[in-house]
C-alpha cells in the first residue's frame, strides 16, 4: 500500500493540474479568440449597454410585448443567476392551477381570441430561462401585439418570421422564434 | 412518434455506430501501448511520479491502486468546496459549502455519479469546478475505462498473473483520449453559443420591470417566517438580470464524453448557455455514446474476434431503440388533464406539440426525449429537459434504463463491464440447461467468477431497494417529496436508482440537499460504484489466470444472434425480478390515474 502512495499522489496532482487548469484556461484562450461573442454570452448591446443575451429569455408582460415561457426560477421569474423548472409531475394539482392562472392571464389580454393556446406558452421551462417560443405561439400573440401597438398585422408578422429559426440542419430540433430579439425589433420600429 | 422523432433517432444511432469502430480500434491500439507519438509526455510523467511503466500489477493491487487514486480524489474535491472563499477564481466570492453537500459533491464526481445537490451558479466558483469538478469528469471516466480494458486483458490474456499497470492505463486514457476529444467538442460547442470565461457574473437592462414576491430579510439578511415556518414574502421589482458566467464549454465536453452529467448549472444541459441550440444538444448526446459504442469494438479487437464485439453492441443499440422510441412515443402524446383545459399540445410544423413542462422550445418533445433515454441508457445523467415533469410511462423508462445496471450503452467502461458481466450470467444459465461447464471466449466460468458476477450484478438493486425502503419509512426522507402520491414515491425511487447507478439524472422536485440525502446517496453512489469495480477486477483477475480452451462443438458461440437474444434476455430477467414491484407502486400507478381518472 504504502508503495502505491507516491504514484497515487503524483499522477494525481499531474493530471489534475493537466486537465483542471491547463485545459480549461487552453479552451477559454482559444474559444476567446476564435468565438469571442459566443464565449462572452452571445450579449445584446443597445446604445453600447448591455440589455440581455441572445440566449438567455426575458420576463415580458406587457400586452405591446410578445410574452415568452412560463419560468418557474426563484424568486423572481428568468433569473439568470437560478436556472430551474418547476419539477411538477403530470398530476400534480398544482401544475394545474399554474396553467390555469396562464390561461386566464392569456385570455384577460385578449378577450377576442377563442383559439386554443399553444402549450409552451402555458408550460414552464426546463431552464426557466427559455429564449424562445414555437412559431404557433407567437402567432396566437400576433393580434394582441399588432392592436396594443397600432400596427398592421402584416408588419408584425414579418417581423416575427424575421426572428424564427428552423429546424438546424433540416431535422434537428424545433422551428422557434425568439422572443427578445422579436421585442426589441418591435421597440425599434416608431410607435 | 412523428415523422421527425424517426429521422433524428435513425440519424444518431447511424453516425454513432459509424464512429464507433475507427474510435474503437484506436483505443485497443492505445491501451495495448502502441501509440508512439505519446511516449515522451507519458515517460516525463511516469519519472515525476515514480512509475515504471513496464511493471504490471496484479489484480489486486491494480484494485488498490484504483481505489487509492478514487479517494484522493474525494479529499481533493471536498477540499476544494470547504475552502473555495479563500482560493482564487472566484469573483462571485461563494462561500464554503456546507460540510454534508460538499461530501455528497465529492463522492458524486468521483464515482462518475455527477449527482447534484446543490445549484452549481449559485453554489460553486470557477476553482472548484475546473480543479475539482472538471478534473473528477476525467478521472472518474479515466477509471472506468482502465477498469473495463482490465477486464479484457483478463479474457484476452491465458495463465497470466497480471491485468495492466493501473497507473499507465489511467495516464494514457486521461491524455490521449479524453483531453484530445473533449478539446475538440470544447470548441464546437463554444462556437454554437456555450460560454468560456472566467468573467464576474454580467448585469443586463431588461427591457421591462419585473414584479414579483421576494422573500423578506432580516437585518442579517435571513429569511423572515411566521410562527409556522412558512418564508414571508413582500413585492419586489427589478430592472435587472444577472447572468451567471463561467468556463462552461471546457467541462460541457467532458462532462458528456465521460457520461459525467454533472452540469455547471442547476438545470443543466437545459441551461441555454450549457445548450444553446440543437446542434449543441445533438453533439452533446453522440458525446455521451461515443465511448461507450467503441469500447465494444475495442473489446473485440483485443481479444482477437471482432464479432464478440459486435454482438454486445447489436444487444445494448436493439434495447435503446425499443426505450428510445418508448420515451418519444410517450412524450410527443402530451398531458391528458392540460387538453382538458384545452390547451394546444398537437404537434406539427408550427409546434413541436407533447408534454412541454420543464421542456425547452428549441428542444420540443422529441430531443427532448431522446436525450433523456440516451442519458439514462448511458450513465450521463446530464438533462436537458426535466424528467420529473415526463409524462409517468415517460418518466418510467429513464428508471427501468438505469435499473438494467446501466449496462446500455452505460457508462464509459462500466457499461461494457456491466454487460461482459451479464454475457457470464447468460453463458452460466445456458450451461445450465444444457447440462454443461459454460465457458465465455475459451475460459472455464467456475464457482468464482460466478460468486463474483453475483456480487457485481445484486449490489445496485440492493441498495436500490433498501435505501428506498429507508428513506421513504424516514421523516427526513418524506420530508424532502415534492409531489403528492404516486408521483413523490417515483422521486425517492428515482433518487437511489440514479444514485446507486452512478447516473445522476433526477426527479428534481426532491430536495435532496440535507443531510440525510446528502449521506444516503453518498453511500449508495460509492458502493455502487467500487461494490461493481473491485469483484470485476477479481474476475478480472481470476480470468487471466486461468488456460484458454479450445472451442468444442458443445461451446455456444458468442457472437450470432442467439446469443444476443441471450443476453437481452438475461438483463431484462435481472433488472424485472428485481424493479417490478418497486415500479408498480410509482409510475404505472401514476400513468392509470393519469390516463383512467381517479
Amino acid at each position: 500500500m504504502k508503495s502505491l502512495l507516491r504514484p497515487a499522489l503524483s499522477v494525481f496532482v499531474l493530471l489534475s493540474a493537466i486537465t483542471g487548469l491547463a485545459y480549461p484556461l487552453a479552451v477559454t484562450g482559444l474559444a476567446g479568440a476564435v468565438f469571442p461573442e459566443q464565449a462572452a454570452g452571445s450579449l445584446i448591446f443597445k446604445d453600447g449597454k448591455p440589455v440581455g443575451s441572445r440566449l438567455i429569455g426575458q420576463p415580458f408582460s406587457d400586452p405591446g410585448h410578445f410574452w415568452g415561457r412560463p419560468s418557474a426560477t426563484a424568486p423572481q421569474p428568468y433569473n439568470a443567476a437560478a436556472s430551474s423548472g418547476s419539477n411538477q409531475g403530470p398530476l400534480n394539482p398544482a401544475l394545474e392551477d399554474a396553467v390555469k392562472g396562464r390561461i386566464a392571464a392569456l385570455r384577460a389580454a385578449d378577450p377576442g381570441n377563442g383559439a386554443p393556446i399553444p402549450a409552451d406558452l402555458v408550460t414552464a421551462s426546463g431552464s426557466g430561462l427559455d429564449p424562445h417560443i414555437s412559431p404557433a405561439a407567437a402567432l396566437w400573440q400576433l393580434g394582441r401585439v399588432a392592436r396594443n401597438r397600432g400596427l398592421p398585422e402584416a408588419q408584425v408578422r414579418a417581423l416575427v418570421d424575421a426572428n424564427t429559426e428552423g429546424r438546424q440542419w433540416g431535422f434537428l430540433g424545433e422551428t422557434r422564434v425568439n422572443v427578445l430579439a422579436l421585442n426589441l425589433a418591435l421597440d425599434a420600429l416608431k410607435r | 412518434m412523428s415523422t421527425h422523432a424517426w429521422l433524428l433517432l435513425g440519424a444518431f444511432l447511424a453516425v454513432v455506430l459509424v464512429a464507433a469502430r475507427p474510435l474503437g480500434l484506436y483505443i485497443a491500439y492505445l491501451m495495448e501501448g502502441r501509440l508512439r507519438i505519446g511516449r515522451p509526455l507519458e515517460n516525463v510523467m511516469y519519472r515525476l511520479a515514480g512509475v515504471r511503466p513496464d511493471e504490471e500489477m496484479g489484480w489486486l493491487r491494480y484494485a488498490l491502486a484504483i481505489l487509492l487514486f478514487n479517494a484522493l480524489g474525494v479529499l481533493s474535491v471536498y477540499a476544494l468546496q470547504r475552502l473555495q472563499l479563500v482560493l482564487p477564481f472566484n469573483p462571485q466570492q461563494m462561500p464554503a459549502v456546507t460540510p454534508d453537500s460538499a461530501f455528497n459533491t465529492a463522492v458524486s464526481f468521483v464515482t462518475n455519479t455527477n449527482w447534484q445537490g446543490y445549484g452549481g451558479e449559485s453554489t460553486l466558483g470557477y476553482l472548484v469546478q475546473m480543479l475539482g469538478l472538471t478534473v473528477q469528469n476525467f478521472l472518474s471516466a479515466a477509471t472506468g475505462i482502465v477498469v473495463v480494458i482490465a477486464l479484457v486483458r483478463g479474457l484476452a490474456r491465458h495463465s497470466a498473473a497480471t491485468v495492466g499497470n493501473a497507473w499507465v492505463d489511467l495516464t494514457r486514457a486521461t491524455l490521449y483520449l479524453l483531453l484530445p476529444l473533449s478539446f475538440l467538442i470544447a470548441i464546437v460547442l463554444a462556437g454554437q453559443g456555450v460560454i468560456q470565461n472566467l468573467d464576474p457574473y454580467r448585469e443586463v437592462t431588461t427591457l421591462e420591470v419585473t414584479r414579483y414576491e421576494a422573500p423578506r430579510l432580516d437585518a442579517a439578511g435571513q429569511p423572515l417566517t411566521d410562527d409556522k415556518g412558512a418564508v414571508l414574502t413582500g413585492p419586489a421589482q427589478t430592472a435587472v438580470q444577472t447572468l451567471a458566467m463561467g468556463p462552461v464549454a471546457s467541462q460541457e465536453a467532458i462532462k458528456m464524453l465521460g457520461t459525467n452529467g454533472g452540469g455547471f448549472f442547476n438545470a443543466n444541459s437545459a441551461h441555454p448557455y450549457e445548450n444553446p441550440t440543437p446542434l449543441s444538444n445533438f453533439v452533446q448526446m453522440l458525446a455521451i455514446f461515443l465511448i461507450p459504442a467503441a469500447l465494444c469494438v475495442s473489446f473485440g479487437r483485443m481479444v482477437g474476434d471482432g464479432r464478440q464485439g459486435w454482438a454486445v453492441l447489436a444487444a445494448m443499440t436493439l434495447m435503446f431503440v425499443v426505450a428510445a422510441g418508448a420515451v418519444m412515443s410517450f412524450e410527443q402524446q402530451g398531458n391528458p388533464r392540460l387538453a382538458a383545459l384545452g390547451v394546444d399540445q398537437l404537434g406539427g410544423p408550427l409546434q413541436s406539440g407533447g408534454n412541454l413542462e420543464g421542456k425547452e422550445a428549441r428542444f420540443g418533445s422529441a430531443d427532448s426525449a431522446l436525450f433523456a433515454a440516451v442519458t439514462t441508457a448511458a450513465s450521463c445523467g446530464a438533462v436537458n429537459a426535466m424528467h420529473d415533469s415526463f409524462t409517468p410511462l415517460g418518466g418510467l423508462v429513464p428508471l427501468v434504463n438505469m435499473q438494467l445496471g446501466e449496462v446500455i450503452f452505460g457508462g464509459v467502461g462500466t457499461g461494457l463491464y456491466g454487460m461482459l458481466v451479464f454475457a457470464i450470467l447468460a453463458v452460466f444459465i445456458s450451461g445450465l440447461m444444457i447440462g454443461r461447464t459454460p465457458e465465455y471466449l475459451g475460459k472455464k466460468i467456475e464457482a468464482h467468477e460466478m460468486k463474483m458476477s453475483a456480487i457485481a450484478i445484486l449490489v445496485t438493486p440492493l441498495l436500490v431497494l433498501l435505501g428506498t425502503a429507508i428513506a421513504v419509512m424516514s421523516e427526513a426522507g418524506r420530508a424532502g417529496i415534492a409531489n403528492p402520491g404516486a408521483h413523490g414515491f417515483s422521486e425517492i425511487l428515482y433518487a437511489l436508482t440514479s444514485a446507486a447507478n452512478n447516473n445522476g439524472s433526477a426527479f428534481a422536485g426532491l430536495s435532496a440537499n440535507t443531510p440525510f440525502y446528502n449521506v444516503l446517496l453518498a453511500l449508495a453512489m460509492w458502493f455502487g460504484r467500487f461494490g461493481v469495480i473491485v469483484p470485476v477486477l477479481a474476475m478480472a483477475g481470476a480470468l487471466a489466470a486461468k488456460k484458454r480452451l479450445p472451442a468444442g462443438a458443445g461451446t455456444l458461440p458468442t457472437h450470432g444472434p442467439l446469443f444476443v437474444t441471450l443476453l437481452i434476455g438475461t438483463v431484462l430477467l435481472v433488472g424485472l425480478l428485481n424493479y417490478v414491484p418497486a415500479l408498480a407502486l410509482g409510475p404505472i400507478v401514476e400513468h392509470l390515474v393519469l390516463w383512467l381518472g381517479a
